[in-house]
């Protein structure tokens, strides 16, 4: 037991560069499978968490510009969704980064006031960068649909109610629209959340590097099934660790539902299930 | 393939490039895209047959094939599905190897895992040794092929169970009141009916399988990724026709290639749809 806890200061942020520089290779053991899969779902946490926050600022803005009447938004909002909906992540991935390669290595220096920070265009290359925008723009395409879509179910009395006592343009929006919009949307979006999770699993099979073999859980499983030449343990954990981080998703994501229902007469309100969901992206 | 392309260092312009995309590696590219066809036209109706096994299942009344169901169906919301396509292939293939083992080798005393090693005797191996090189791809294919049909299934399994139980329940006991059999029911009643309650859940499946052929190209097989990356990449003077890194352009139509098949699946999904509401008693039957 105490080689476990050994193994978890040696590998527990393996993931992120700390501890110990190699990784097993031989007598591998079901506490270390245990430790690195699990160092390796903080870039998962990291790449879903931060693409999901990004994400959603960006999605709203989208499905507002598809449901303008003005083709100079509708236009590139409708072109946007359609090119990140309408192709595999995974080409996505390969495509950009690929893009990325191409790029001109250039610095620009960004003064903060306090601390000048030079920005590099390879960052772009690496994995916390590159693919992190590249899973921004998939869900904000996905959540952008979405939104739409329930921005188009907000019931018209809504509207008219919200004009009957005169809130206008931002104040009508911030209030009315947007409360109600994600009221409707929030199962489907839970299912996208779920879904990005799931997707930051193939980062690291793209062309961007793991580099110095920092890399995320299903990274280390497949190094794992590699060298023990035994898929039935590595895979199940990564299983394990993701159906965890679903239910704790759900949980969360509940939350905020039942904050977004809270108005609504009980019988009118809807949960959300782990069993209930639709699950299709 | 032209009569021109024996010497490509003295071709320019659009004589290059007509010999160029014409090479014999170029022809493996365009035919890996009808591989993906082939996995799209095989990998659906597998999938609906573990689909269909899976929410009958989940339906049944015995409650050992009911968890089984259930089980089957709950896995893809909380697992990745990429964590199914990396397991599912190398775990059948030593599944398989193990059996042929058991049955063929029966005098071989020693273990089969010797530490980090998978060892069974040479008649066991899958395909075998002397097999030809098509032998191998088309067994890495059909293994590619069972993890498709087995993640898909498992969608496919929740939409049909929620359509099974989107049926009227009236529907069901008229069935009864009229003495039909349970099997009866679900053949005459409840899997005619169910389709319309399906259609949206399946069109938007299909579409999540379209966009996961090129998983394929984590199983090992030179799909249109393998080629894209292949060919795309920098080819210095030693070869015959010379150019840089082109892996962008070659992901871009391969983007292209994804986009139009979305596009036109979509677009014959709308027309089903169309066609199948007309005289439902729903908002969209009685617009039309």
């Amino acid at each position: 037991m105490s080689s476990c806890f050994q193994t978890l200061s040696d590998y527990g942020l393996r993931s992120i560069g700390y501890g110990e520089r190699l990784l097993p290779k031989a007598d591998i053991t079901l506490c270390e499978q245990f430790v690195l899969i699990g160092s390796g779902m903080i870039w998962n946490i990291y790449f879903a968490v931060l693409a999901l926050l990004l994400g959603f600022f960006f999605a709203t803005v989208l499905a507002l510009g598809k449901n303008s009447n003005l083709s100079l938004f509708n236009a590139p909002c409708r072109l946007f969704i359609f090119i990140f909906r309408g192709s595999p992540l995974f080409i996505q991935f390969f495509f950009a980064y690929d893009l990325f390669v191409l790029l001109p290595r250039l610095g620009f220096d960004i003064d903060l006031g306090f601390l000048v920070v030079t920005v590099e265009t390879r960052w772009l290359t690496k994995a916390w960068l590159g693919a992190l925008i590249v899973l921004f723009f998939n869900t904000s395409a996905y959540a952008g649909e979405i939104f739409y879509g329930a921005l188009r179910a907000v019931p018209s009395q809504d509207l008219e109610s919200a004009d009957a006592f005169g809130f206008t343009g931002i104040k009508k929006f911030r209030r009315i629209i947007w409360p109600t919009m994600l009221r409707l949307a929030w199962p489907s979006y839970t299912n996208e959340a779920i879904f990005m999770f799931h997707a930051t699993t193939l980062v690291f099979f793209t062309g961007f590097p793991a580099w110095q073999q920092k890399g995320d859980a299903i990274y280390y499983a497949s190094y794992f099934a590699d060298k023990t030449f035994n898929p039935f343990v590595p895979y199940p954990i990564v299983g394990f660790y993701f159906i965890l981080l679903t239910l704790l998703i759900i949980g969360l994501f509940g939350l905020i539902n039942r904050r977004l229902n809270k108005h609504l007469p009980t019988n009118e309100r809807k949960r959300l299930r782990f069993n209930k969901y639709n699950l299709i992206r | 393939m032209f009569s021109y392309c024996v010497d490509p260092k003295t071709l320019e312009g659009l004589m290059w490039l007509s010999c160029y995309v014409t090479t014999a590696k170029h022809m493996s590219f365009y035919f890996s895209f009808l591989v993906v066809m082939g996995l799209l036209s095989l990998a659906a109706p597998l999938a609906m047959a573990f689909g269909f096994a899976g929410a009958t299942a989940s339906r049944s009344t015995f409650r050992i094939i009911r968890s089984l169901g259930k089980g089957y169906l709950a896995m893809i919301r909380g697992i990745p599905d990429i964590v199914f396509f990396l397991f599912i292939p190398i775990a059948l293939d030593q599944a398989f190897e193990y059996l042929r083992h058991k049955v063929l080798c029966s005098d071989v005393t020693e273990p089969i895992r010797q530490g980090n090693d998978f060892v069974v005797c040479a008649a066991a191996k899958l395909p075998l040794n002397t097999a030809s090189e098509w032998v191998h791809d088309i067994y890495g294919f059909f293994l590619a092929l069972l993890a498709f049909g087995f993640v898909f299934g498992a969608f496919a399994g929740n939409v049909l169970s929620g359509a099974m139980a989107a049926v009227p329940k009236s529907q069901i006991e008229t069935g009864e009141a009229y003495g039909f059999s349970q099997s009866q029911i679900f053949r005459r009643i409840l899997i005619p009916q169910m389709w319309i309650y399906a259609l949206p859940g399946l069109s938007n499946l299909w579409m999540i399988l379209i966009k996961a052929t090129p998983l394929l190209f984590l199983l090992g097989i030179e799909d249109i990724v393998y080629w894209a990356k292949e060919l795309g990449g920098i080819k210095t003077g030693v070869y015959e026709y010379p150019h840089p890194d082109w892996r962008a352009w070659y992901f871009g139509v391969l983007m292209i290639f994804y986009l139009s098949l979305t596009y036109l699946s979509q677009s014959v999904l709308d027309k089903i749809s169309t066609r199948l509401s007309q005289g439902q008693a729903t908002m969209a039957g009685k617009a039309g």
